[in-house]
């Protein structure tokens, strides 16, 4: 750790070639590109779209009830039409991103931490306690999530918090799982014997020397699990389970545009293609980091050697 | 094999239990189970009359061990709703989900299959790139959206599909697709990466060596070998159908275990959510079992070890 802060000070030049070879690597990957400017658009969207478009989600226009989109008369930000009490579906989709990243975000990082102390416990300290954390994660495992999530949304208010807890706990044992395995793995490396052989204390291994050799690879997974949380979070607030009024994610826009089908389309429709482009998106990403990380992969993204 | 599988339904029983205990304490968690069991507007006289019927003014273990002894006579009490003993609604619902996925895990396999297998064919090829883009799509976009959609196009604008009920073969339809879209991206995706591993494996080149044509190299040789992986997630895939029926039988008003779930929920009719949930997790175990099972007959190493 000592020598990363180090670096920031003296020697600038590496790292500033190792952002634009990272840059390089992705614009040769169109698709990862692409998903990478969509992904930055959402995020900028969560945090600085409620700031300048909330007067305009939550003002009622009756009179432009369900406004159909591609008209440009009432302003561009009726472009994608109005709902069914006039207010715009673009400002509203914007409010929507900053509580469908930030629920999707939470229980990611949530299940990221929880899962990865749980697995470094499982996986350093062999015998009872590692048993039971394994066969507690064997049985969220074997069932479905959305059941899970059902039957506690169902004894807990679907909060907010509650639904991003009910989220987190159905995928910390991906994570603990992940962890566990690295750790059986690296404890057996040299570098962690010769610690031990030197004195240092079990928290000083965990955390010094196993904890940043595991990192990485959770890290690839959260991004790869974030459009899976998502996705469900997305399910239970279109099954009504989710956030209530007048919290407002794209789950729940759709579910709330169910009733207009007929009349008016758009109501559902675009709070779903937001929710499919972030999802792809992440997965892309996901993917590119993946290869983009791999030495036995990465040489796809590299640069090709002319003949 | 017979040990390992003694020790499979150990390991399922205690998975079961401990979802027993999960969901006994979870219900008791919010406080008087009465509230949680009986409509809000029920008088005072009544609560406290269906808590005494109930057991509910006794010692907690006691409950609980009252509610271990009814759930091993398969009692799970009755449905709020019209007083029907709450498993036979259950079981009345389940064939309903299981031929619905069904019919989505065969379709969304043998698609993967065939496109998987032509994609690991030539990766980084057009059709690989294509197939590729197109799986991901299919496990990114969300379930619902899909049944929303379809609903919009062929029953709203060009009025070719019915939008709710069981009646006919095109009731099934739109269902069955809103099912299989998302196993059959990720399938996909399972069985390309698979197969670009064996056909890179040195018995797939002795084959092509001999002379083997392609058409037996990638299903005859190739194929089974990378079938261990897709039979694994194709086992979660298939579990987590009930996710799917959910979302499925909610839109298109099909008599399922998904709809059954939901509409209990909007009711609050506990007792018929604890049978669905119960079923559903012995399914699932005994899906766990077959999955086990053709693991074995896949691969010989499993068989005889």
């Amino acid at each position: 750790m000592s020598d990363m802060t180090h670096s920031t000070a003296t020697a600038k030049s590496p790292r500033e070639h190792m952002l634009a070879e990272a840059f390089l690597m992705l614009w040769r990957d169109k698709f990862a590109f692409l998903s990478a400017l969509f992904l930055l658009l959402v995020v900028f969207a969560a945090f600085f779209g409620p700031s300048l478009l909330t007067d305009q989600a939550l003002q009622m226009n009756l009179r432009g009830r369900n406004a159909p989109p591609f008209e440009l008369e009432r302003g561009w930000i009726y472009f994608l039409g109005a709902d069914n009490l006039g207010r715009s579906l673009l400002a509203r989709l914007v409010i929507g991103s900053r509580y469908t990243l930030m629920i999707a975000g939470s229980a990611v990082v949530l299940a990221l931490v929880a899962g990865t102390i749980l697995g470094l416990v499982a996986g350093y300290r062999q015998g009872r306690i590692a048993t039971i954390i394994l066969r507690a994660a064997d049985i969220l495992m074997s069932f479905p999530s959305l059941l899970l999530a059902l039957i506690v949304l169902f004894v807990l208010a679907p909060s907010v918090a509650n639904v991003v807890l009910v989220l987190a706990l159905s995928r910390v044992p991906v994570y603990l799982r992940t962890c566990r395995a690295e750790v059986l793995e690296i404890r057996e490396r040299q570098f962690v014997k010769a610690a031990k052989v030197l004195g240092a204390s079990h928290a000083r291994i965990v955390f010094l020397h196993i904890l940043p050799n595991v990192v990485p690879t959770l890290l690839t997974l959260a991004t790869l699990e974030f459009a899976a949380v998502m996705l469900s979070e997305s399910s239970l607030s279109f099954l009504g389970l989710g956030v209530q009024a007048p919290a407002v994610t794209w789950g729940l826009m759709v579910a709330d545009g169910r009733g207009y089908l007929a009349s008016a389309w758009w109501l559902s429709f675009w709070p779903g293609v937001t929710i499919s482009l972030t999802a792809i998106s992440a997965n892309l990403m996901a993917n590119w980091i993946r290869t983009a990380t791999d030495p036995a992969q990465r040489w796809r993204l590299e640069k090709r050697k002319r003949a | 094999m017979r040990s390992y599988f003694r020790q499979r339904t150990i390991q399922s029983v205690i998975s079961l239990f401990g979802l027993v205990v999960l969901v006994f304490f979870l219900a008791r968690l919010t406080g008087n189970p009465v509230d949680l069991l009986l409509p809000v507007d029920t008088p005072q006289s009544v609560r406290e009359e269906f808590a005494a019927r109930h057991g509910f003014d006794q010692p907690l273990l006691v409950q609980f061990g009252r509610y271990l002894l009814d759930l091993l006579q398969l009692d799970f009490g009755e449905s709020l709703r019209d007083g029907r003993p709450a498993l036979q609604m259950v079981l009345q619902a389940f064939p309903t989900t299981l031929l619905l996925s069904f019919w989505a895990m065969l379709i969304s396999l043998v698609i993967a299959i065939v496109t998987g297998s032509i994609a690991a064919w030539r990766p980084g090829g057009v059709f690989d790139r294509i197939a590729s883009l197109i799986s991901l799509a299919g496990a990114s976009i969300p379930n619902f959206w899909i049944a929303i959609v379809g609903v919009l196009v062929f029953s709203v604008w060009l009025r070719a599909l019915p939008t709710s009920g069981t009646g006919t073969p095109w009731h099934w339809i739109m269902p069955v697709t809103v099912l299989f879209v998302r196993p059959c991206g990720v399938l996909t995706q399972v069985v390309r990466s698979s197969m670009i591993d064996a056909l890179a494996s040195p018995y797939v080149k002795t084959a092509r060596a001999r002379g083997v044509r392609s058409r037996v190299v990638i299903f005859g040789h190739a194929l089974r070998n990378a079938m261990l992986p897709v039979v694994t997630v194709a086992g979660d895939q298939a579990a987590g159908m009930v996710n799917g029926a959910v979302i499925a039988e909610t839109v298109f008003g099909f008599p399922g275990i998904g709809k059954l779930m939901i509409d209990s929920i909007m009711f609050r009719d506990f007792a018929v959510i604890q049978a669905a949930v119960m079923v559903t997790a012995v399914a699932i175990f005994v899906l766990n079992i077959l999955i086990d099972l053709a693991y074995a007959l896949l691969d010989p190493r499993v068989r005889h070890g």
